[in-house]
Formats: structure tokens, sequence, C-alpha cells
């Protein structure tokens, strides 16, 4: 197997599959049913995976659903992207000491586990790399994300449906996985369960070629096309990015940001389950004694009123500052600041905001009354 | 280093139940280091020994409910460099503040055999209303780590590290699933983090016991509830307990039975 050749994987085949990796060395971590959601967490094998579980998914509203077959990758996206694995949600940089009169800093030394990703789907690995031009690509290089993002192995999985709140295609990240993965898979329930299965990468190949697998024949390869084409054509959203930075820029003071606030609870729920946010807060801390002290890092959120605290207050102290500011980066000036959007179309911050704010339906609103200022 | 003069600390109770005090002795496994680092001057859950003021940190427990802790919160306030409220009641008023949406004396002529002898205030109130605070530490009851963080902090003379975001960011940094957006209302997008995110962890919705956060839009969140099936009695309900003289809090439940009335 070499190349983009597919080949055809059992459910026992993606068992075995899954073994390989990790007889490899890699921790899985791959999708898996708690607390009344798809979640990511660590798996030791393809009975951890959520076989006929699906879910449906509305502007602030998720719910577990069975499927009535046993599909293993049959949902959308859970809750989580990837990005608690490798910008990791709280961490301690360095502890100081006192001694001898003066004092010794002690750093981290990362040494995280090598990690295999089962089941990325392809929005969710366009925003491991926008996350990359953040934390390995800019200035300066963040050791912890780098050591826990080197090496990382992607099984990625070609979306078989859209979730409600999906808008991957108007974002032109997905559904089909085209890059960033080392073995594709796409899951056929017509007839015998399988996998086509596609090779990304030398390491893919070398995984794959343990198992001896039949290529996939025609037929297999057109089904697994049109299981994608499907997904396309049933997004539950879309997004007209079209002129996007200057449609955001000229409509500053547009009512439409008051709507927008009057309805935001400023929870941060939006930013937090965001797989390319990646702002964080760092906080001091010392012991009674005084004799030791640590700094941590944190995930923190540009809805925060720390967040833009300077001396005497903080600058954005409204929620309409705090709710623009969070959707005109997303969807614009990040294209300015790193030369891509910082929305990959995934839809969480329409599923998980308590409220169920749409951001497509508030970049509609105001494209549709381009220019209004008076309420 | 030579040794300092350790500061002096004291510790008052007004209307309250002592959870929060109980928080301090909870801190068994620094509570000697407390002990060495700060002169325990009063301290009544603790200890019968009693040093005069003035004092360097006083920690103020429970809300103002009669005309005589009135008096006594404003003495506390002259003997102390550095006064922080602890818990909900000293913070909010406490759950004895749902006295303030009633007729106490109603309350205390069914109550007692002989009403006479009852003095008390109409209202439970948080200290900030009657003295300035330095610090409001929020809780039902407070954190105990929250609250050794505020007593470093004191010690050395920086800011306390207690965030003023809502629940949720706490939530997402557990890594939990949302309650709210899987089917159960919950408060944490309109409370005050502090407790790391305790009931949500164990799917519940969070009762508001910190309090409002820092910017609560409860009218969004409470049409959120409304929308999913919640009644007047429900909402008014949960935001009527440890902190239901909480501004944010208090406006929101009058807002609803006003409602409720209304469309009567």
């Amino acid at each position: 197997m070499s190349g983009h050749e597919r080949a055809i994987l059992s459910v026992e085949g993606l068992g075995s599959l899954l073994q390989a990796i990790r007889q490899e060395g890699y921790q899985l971590v791959g999708p898996t049913v708690r607390d009344g959601a798809i979640v990511h967490a660590e798996i030791s094998g393809i009975g951890d995976l959520p076989a006929g579980w699906t879910e449906e998914q509305e502007a602030g509203t998720y719910r577990l659903r069975r499927r009535d077959d046993g599909a293993l990758f049959g949902y959308s996206l859970g809750p989580q992207s990837w990005k608690q694995l490798f910008f990791v949600p709280r961490m301690r940089l360095f502890q100081a000491r006192r001694k001898d009169g003066t004092f010794v800093v002690d750093a981290e030394a990362p040494k995280p586990p090598r990690l295999a990703l089962i089941g990325a789907r392809s929005c969710d690995l366009h925003a491991i790399e926008v996350q990359d031009r953040t934390f390995l690509k800019g200035q300066f290089v963040d050791p912890d994300y780098a050591a826990r993002r080197e090496g990382v192995f992607v099984v990625a999985v070609n979306c078989g449906q859209a979730g409600g709140t999906c808008f991957c295609v108007s974002m032109k990240t997905g559904p089909r996985v085209t890059q960033w993965f080392d073995l594709a898979l796409t899951e056929l329930l017509d007839g015998a369960h399988r996998f086509v299965v596609e090779v990304g990468s030398e390491r893919g190949a070398e995984v794959l070629a343990k198992l001896a697998l039949q290529p996939a024949d025609e037929g297999d390869c057109r089904t697994a096309d049109e299981v994608v084409e499907r997904t396309a054509s049933s997004m539950g959203r879309k997004f007209e990015t079209e002129g996007i930075t200057e449609l955001l820029y000229r409509n500053l003071e547009h009512p439409q940001w008051d709507k927008g606030a009057e309805r935001c609870t400023s929870c941060a729920n939006c930013t937090l389950v965001c797989p390319t946010c990646f702002c964080a807060s760092v906080e001091d801390v010392t012991d009674l004694s005084g004799n030791t002290a640590e700094r941590w890092r944190r995930w923190d959120s540009c809805f925060t009123l720390d967040h833009s605290y300077v001396h005497g207050g903080s600058v954005r102290s409204a929620t309409r500052s705090r709710y623009r500011q969070w959707l005109v980066h997303k969807v614009a000036s990040w294209i300015d600041q790193f030369g891509t959007s910082g929305c990959v179309g995934c839809g969480r911050c329409i599923t998980w905001c308590p409220v169920g704010i749409d951001l497509t339906e508030e970049v509609a609103a105001i494209r549709a009354t381009d220019g209004k200022k008076e309420p | 280093m030579a040794r300092r003069k350790r500061p002096k600390l004291a510790v008052w109770k007004f209307a309250s139940c002592d959870g929060c005090q109980l928080s301090v002795l909870d801190l068994e496994d620094e509570l000697l280091d407390i002990a060495g680092a700060l002169d325990i001057a009063y301290f009544k859950e603790a200890t019968s020994v009693e040093k005069p003021g003035p004092f360097d940190l006083s920690l103020v427990e429970g809300s103002v409910t009669t005309s005589h802790d009135a008096e006594r919160i404003r003495e506390v306030r002259k003997q102390s460099k550095a006064l922080v409220t602890i818990g909900a009641c000293a913070t909010a008023g406490g759950i004895q503040a749902l006295r303030n949406f009633k007729d106490v004396k109603e309350f205390v002529s069914v109550v007692y055999a002989s009403p006479e002898y009852i003095q008390t205030l109409a209202t439970s109130t948080a200290i900030a209303d009657h003295v300035p605070v330095d610090f409001e530490l929020r809780g039902c009851p407070v954190n105990k780590e929250q609250l050794l963080e505020v007593i470093s902090a004191f010690l050395h003379g920086r800011k306390p590290n207690v965030a003023s975001h809502s629940v949720c960011v706490e939530c997402k940094l557990r890594g939990n699933v949302c309650v709210m957006v899987t089917g159960t209302p919950c408060l944490g997008p309109i409370t005050h983090a502090g407790c790391g995110a305790l009931c949500p962890s164990y799917q519940r919705g969070c009762y508001g016991c910190y309090g409002p956060m820092e910017a609560p839009n409860t009218t969004s969140l409470v049409r959120a509830f409304r929308q999913a099936g919640s009644s007047t009695v429900d909402v008014v309900r949960v935001l009527r307990t440890f902190n239901a003289n909480a501004p944010a809090f208090r406006k929101e439940s009058e807002a609803q039975e006003k409602g409720e009335e209304e469309s009567q």
C-alpha cells in the first residue's frame, strides 16, 4: 500500500489496526460515550468506541440517540475537539524556591505520551493546523504544546453524517479528509459493515502493511465517495464568507451586536469548546510561608472581564464589546493575523452555547442589513 | 530571614450557620502553618482565648439581621486593617435573606410563642451594605482552598487569584459535558466560579451557591430555562436560595413574579 490507494478493512480488521498502533507505542485517544455525550478519552480498543450511537444537535441542545445499526463512527462531533490534548487546560509552568538568600527555578520538563487520535474529522484536523500557527509557527514556539503535538498519529474518519450545526462545506474544511492524516477511514454500512481505508503518510502505510488487506474495489471506492458527498450535501448550517472581513469591519456599530449581547451570558462556553481559541491566563501563587512560588497557565476566554483588564479596569467592559471582539476576530481579523479563518465550521459554539446563539445567523443578519446603524 | 511580628487574625460570626468558619478548621493540613504565620487573636469557633484588637485581618462570616449586629460590624471594621467577608451570608445576605421578600413580622408572629421578645431587622443584608469591605470571598460554604489562597495573598501583600467568571469555565477546565445543553437547567453560566464546578461534575445543574458571576445575564439564561419548560415557580425557587438577595438574582426573581401576576 502506498500513495492514495485504498483498501478494505473489516470491523475486526479495525480492531487489529488499533492494536497495531498501540504496539507502536502510541496511546489511543478516541470517541467514547460518557455523561450523555460522545467525548474524546483514552481508549483501549474497538470495544470503547460508541457503537450504535449518534446524536442530535441544534443551537443550545445536544442529545445522544441510538442508531439502528452498529456504526462505530455514526455521529458527527462531540463537545470536545482535540485541543485539550495539546493546549492543556491547566498546567504549571515553573516552580521557584527560596534558597540561600536567593531563589532557584525548577522548570517543568514535559514528557507527554505519544498519542494516536482515533476518529479525527476533517474540520478538527484543520483546527489543529490553525492552532499550530499560533503555538508553533509564530515568533515563539510553545514548548509544552510542541512536545505534546510532536509525532501524533492520526486515524481520521470521513464524516458519514453532518450534525445539525455543522458548516464545514462553507468553510472549505470538510467533510472529506484531505491532509494531516496517517490513515483515513470511511465507514460503509450497506451490506457488510466495513471501512475503506486510505493512506496519508509513510508511517500510516507501515502500520497498515502489518495487516493483510485487500485493495478496495471500484464499487467500494464509489460507495465511500458517495457517503462523503451525501454528508456534504446535508450540512446543518450555511455560512456565507464572501467579503466577510470587510463586511464586519464596516458594521462594527450594527444594531445586531446589541441583539447578540442581549442574549449572550458571557459564560465563555463558545470559546472553550472552539477548537482554535488559544487564550490563556497566567497566575502566580505563593504558599503560606512565602518560600515557594508557582506559575500556572490555564485556559481563559475573551468573554471574561479579566481578559482585557489593564490598570484601572477592563477595556471591554460591556458584553457587546466582548461578543463583537470574539466574533469579528474568529471569522474576520483572524484572517489578517494568521492568513486563515479562525473558524473551521464545526458548529460547537452554536450547539454548546447554553442560550443557543448561532454565529451563522448573527453574521447573516448583519449581511442582510449591511450598513444599518440605528436599531 | 528575621521573623516578623505575626499579623493578628480575627474570625467573626454574624447571622450564619458557621459552615464557613468550619472551612477554616477544615484546612487540617495547613492549620499549624496558619497558626504559625498568624496570631489567632479571636476565633470563637476554635478557641475561647480572646485577645484585644486592633486586628490585621478580620474574616467575617454571616449577614446583618439585627440592629445589634449592625452596630457590632461597625466596631469590627474600626478594629480591622483588612476586612474580608467569607460566604454567601456575608456577601449577599444568605438563605435568611428570603425574609426580604416577605413580611418578617408575620413570620415572627407565627413562629414564636412570645413574639415581643424578638428584636430583628426586616431584612438580612450583606456586610458590604454596612461597612467598606476589602475582599468578598463567595460560596455556601466557601471553598477552603480559595480561603487559603486569600490568607496567603494577604500575608504576602498580593491580589488573591480568585476568578469571578462563570462556573462554565471551571466545567470546561475539568472536561465536563455541559449539563444545560444535554437537558438539565443549570445556573452555571451566570454563577460565580469557585466550587470547581462541583454539581455539574456529577451531572447536576448548578445551584448558584457562589452567587452571580462578574457580568450575569440572568434574564437570558432564565429565558432559556422557560423555553425548556421551567415554570415561574421553578425559576423563582432556583434564584432564591443562598444568594437570593444578590442584586442580579433578586431582580430577576422579582421580575418573574411580577410577570406571573400580570399574566393572571
